[in-house]
């Protein structure tokens, strides 16, 4: 079967896998099987993210993701995310528990002193120890929490992320459960997203993968605002190199060389998980998720 | 554009921006005898006429009166094009159901005439000011509900819009926050909007003077100007319409209640909600 092929828009958004796959939880659903022991992308130093900045720079990207596995197990972790600061807007992708009260008032530090936001986006995915732990693992529905509360004491305004793990009927119930848990722990106005399940790496284990028939096909693309896919826009670095996307780091079909000019090129959308960014639009970003682009042109 | 050489194009040394009006008629008003006082006869709004606010028709005579030229905004093409939505796009059921109510509102009283004339604006208007080339724009120059934040749009970005465009200026609303910077040669401004406050906890509303200013790298130089209008003549229609309590109190304690998920987490911080 041919795939669409999308053809590259302008780099917006730059992803870092700074802690590669390595965490220090192993989620049940996580789409890149995340361990204390997958060591197959290394953390990355700032050294390693210099070069990429540079060019990031000459093309004008407007907004950094950090991601992992876990950025806080980064030593170099606050001086990266200063430098990026100098640059533009940085968003950290946490699990939150290793949030301490000392690293949050630094990073509160280190975001005064600078123009652009500086924004923490912490997983969980239930709104009590119960429904978070049987997939996050036991404790860290309490120490994520305490990581959010760390945070919003010293001014931020954590996203909390919670993939939809649930039945989408209970939406409404688990949102609500979540305000009202936030708010308990001193959150007075919490910012809340919701992700679609990615049925790759481990998730795919838990709940099976695609269907053969989920996938992108060329006449799918006909009249489909394709600015609402991230790889439209958006790439990741890691250790290795540049990736289309977020979420194809571990997949060969992904890895687009050395160079952030070089990898805007158009790109094959065969993989399964595109099926979910097709349906969901950029699932990835802090933005709401459905926001269509009404291109303008220059 | 006015033809080099035209000796109205020479005189201009200041035009007054003004962003998202949101139907906020008493403000829009209120702003335009501002400028007029100031004499400033160039006046251009950079889109989004109606939303949140009551009597949409209203705003357009006014703008006519003054001659404002005017740049689509994405609600002004969602609703000339005669969609079924304002297209925000927000995640949150509650803002979403707040936009749907006021985008129903908005398009039931919108005149046909005026729904045409919505959809024929350009998106985009350029025009000289003390020889530097100025662009307007309603979200970004590449996209109109591009959302350009202080704290969200870097630098290295801008050198972008400003080498795609050739501008000296770029001028742009959309987000409900002003700001401005000056980048080398470049300068760069969100003129703000008059529909509602700016999250600030007051009642007024700003626009943006932009003014030739040889001595200034780019030129030309921006002043952002607050107004305090009628806010409590504009409440009270509001209640008559039956809109939202929530839009009434933002226009009432000048704090955002709802919407707020576009916020980036610094702008956010600075409000109450
Ligand atoms: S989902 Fe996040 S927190 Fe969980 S194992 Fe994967 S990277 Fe770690
Ligand atoms: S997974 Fe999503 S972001 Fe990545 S290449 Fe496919 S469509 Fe693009
Ligand atoms: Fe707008």
């Amino acid at each position: 079967m041919t795939a669409a092929l999308l053809p590259p828009g302008e780099l917006d958004t730059l992803w870092f896998q700074v802690g590669g796959t390595l965490c220090n939880l192993a989620c049940e659903h996580c789409f890149i099987s995340c361990s204390p022991e997958n060591e197959s992308l290394p953390l990355m130093t700032l050294a390693e993210i210099e070069p990429y900045l540079a060019e990031a720079e000459a093309l004008g990207v407007k907004e950094y993701y950090l991601t992992g596995g876990e950025p806080f197990i980064v030593k170099e972790l606050e001086a990266i995310v200063a430098r990026i600061l100098r640059q533009g807007p940085v968003s950290v992708l946490t699990n939150g528990t290793l949030v301490t009260q000392a690293r949050a008032a630094r990073y509160a530090q280190i975001a005064a002193a600078v123009p652009y936001t500086l924004e923490f986006r912490v997983s969980i995915d239930g709104f009590d120890a119960a429904s978070n732990d049987a997939i996050r693992g036991a404790g860290s529905f309490e120490k994520a929490m305490r990581g959010v509360a760390a945070l919003v004491e010293r001014g931020f305004l954590p996203i909390i992320t919670a993939t939809q793990v649930w039945e989408p009927e209970r939406d409404g119930e688990v949102v609500g459960g979540f305000f009202r848990e936030l708010r308990a722990r001193g959150y007075a106005r919490p910012r809340l997203k919701i992700l679609p399940r990615l049925k790759i790496g481990a998730e795919e284990k838990r709940t099976g993968g695609y269907a053969a028939e989920e996938r992108i096909t060329p006449e799918m693309m006909e009249g489909y605002d394709a600015a609402q896919l991230l790889c439209h826009s958006a790439r990741m670095v890691s250790r290795r190199g540049v990736h289309v996307c977020p979420i194809l780091v571990e997949d060969p079909r992904g890895f687009l060389g050395r160079s952030l000019a070089r990898s805007m090129v158009p790109y094959p959308l065969e993989a399964q998980a595109c099926y979910t960014c097709y349906l969901y639009g950029a699932i990835c970003s802090n933005a709401s998720s459905r926001v269509a682009a009404d291109a303008a042109g220059y | 554009m006015a033809a080099p050489g035209d000796a109205k194009e020479r005189e201009r040394a200041r035009a007054a921006l003004i962003g998202g009006v949101y139907s906020n008629h008493v403000a829009l008003a209120e702003v335009l005898a501002d400028a007029r006082r100031r004499g400033i006869e160039e006046c251009y709004c950079l889109g989004d006429l109606g939303a949140f606010g009551p009597h949409p028709d209203r705003v357009f005579p006014i703008l006519l009166d003054y001659r404002v030229r005017v740049v689509q905004g994405n609600y002004d093409h969602s609703i000339g094009n005669r969609r079924d939505d304002c297209a925000c796009g927000y995640t949150d059921p509650r803002d979403n159901h707040f936009a749907r109510l006021s985008y129903r509102y908005t398009f039931d009283r919108t005149s046909d005439r005026w729904k045409d004339w919505l959809r024929d604006l350009p998106v985009r208007l350029d025009f000289s000011l003390g020889g530097k080339r100025v662009h307007l724009c309603h979200g970004s120059p590449r996209r109109t509900n591009e959302f350009l934040w202080e704290s969200t749009t870097p630098d290295p970005f801008l050198r972008k819009l400003f080498a795609a465009t050739g501008a000296d200026v770029i001028a742009c609303t959309h987000t409900g926050l002003h700001w401005q910077r000056e980048l080398e040669d470049k300068l760069f401004v969100n003129a703000g909007v008059i529909g509602r406050p700016e999250n600030d906890g007051t009642t007024e509303v700003g626009y943006t003077i932009i003014e030739a200013a040889p001595e200034r790298a780019a030129g030309v130089r921006a002043e952002h100007v607050r107004v305090a209008y009628d806010h409590a003549r504009l409440a009270a229609e509001m209640r008559e319409e039956n809109l939202p309590a929530e839009f009434i109190a933002t226009i009432e304690t000048g704090w955002w209640t709802s919407c707020l998920e576009i916020l980036p987490g610094k702008e956010r911080a600075r409000g109450r909600f």
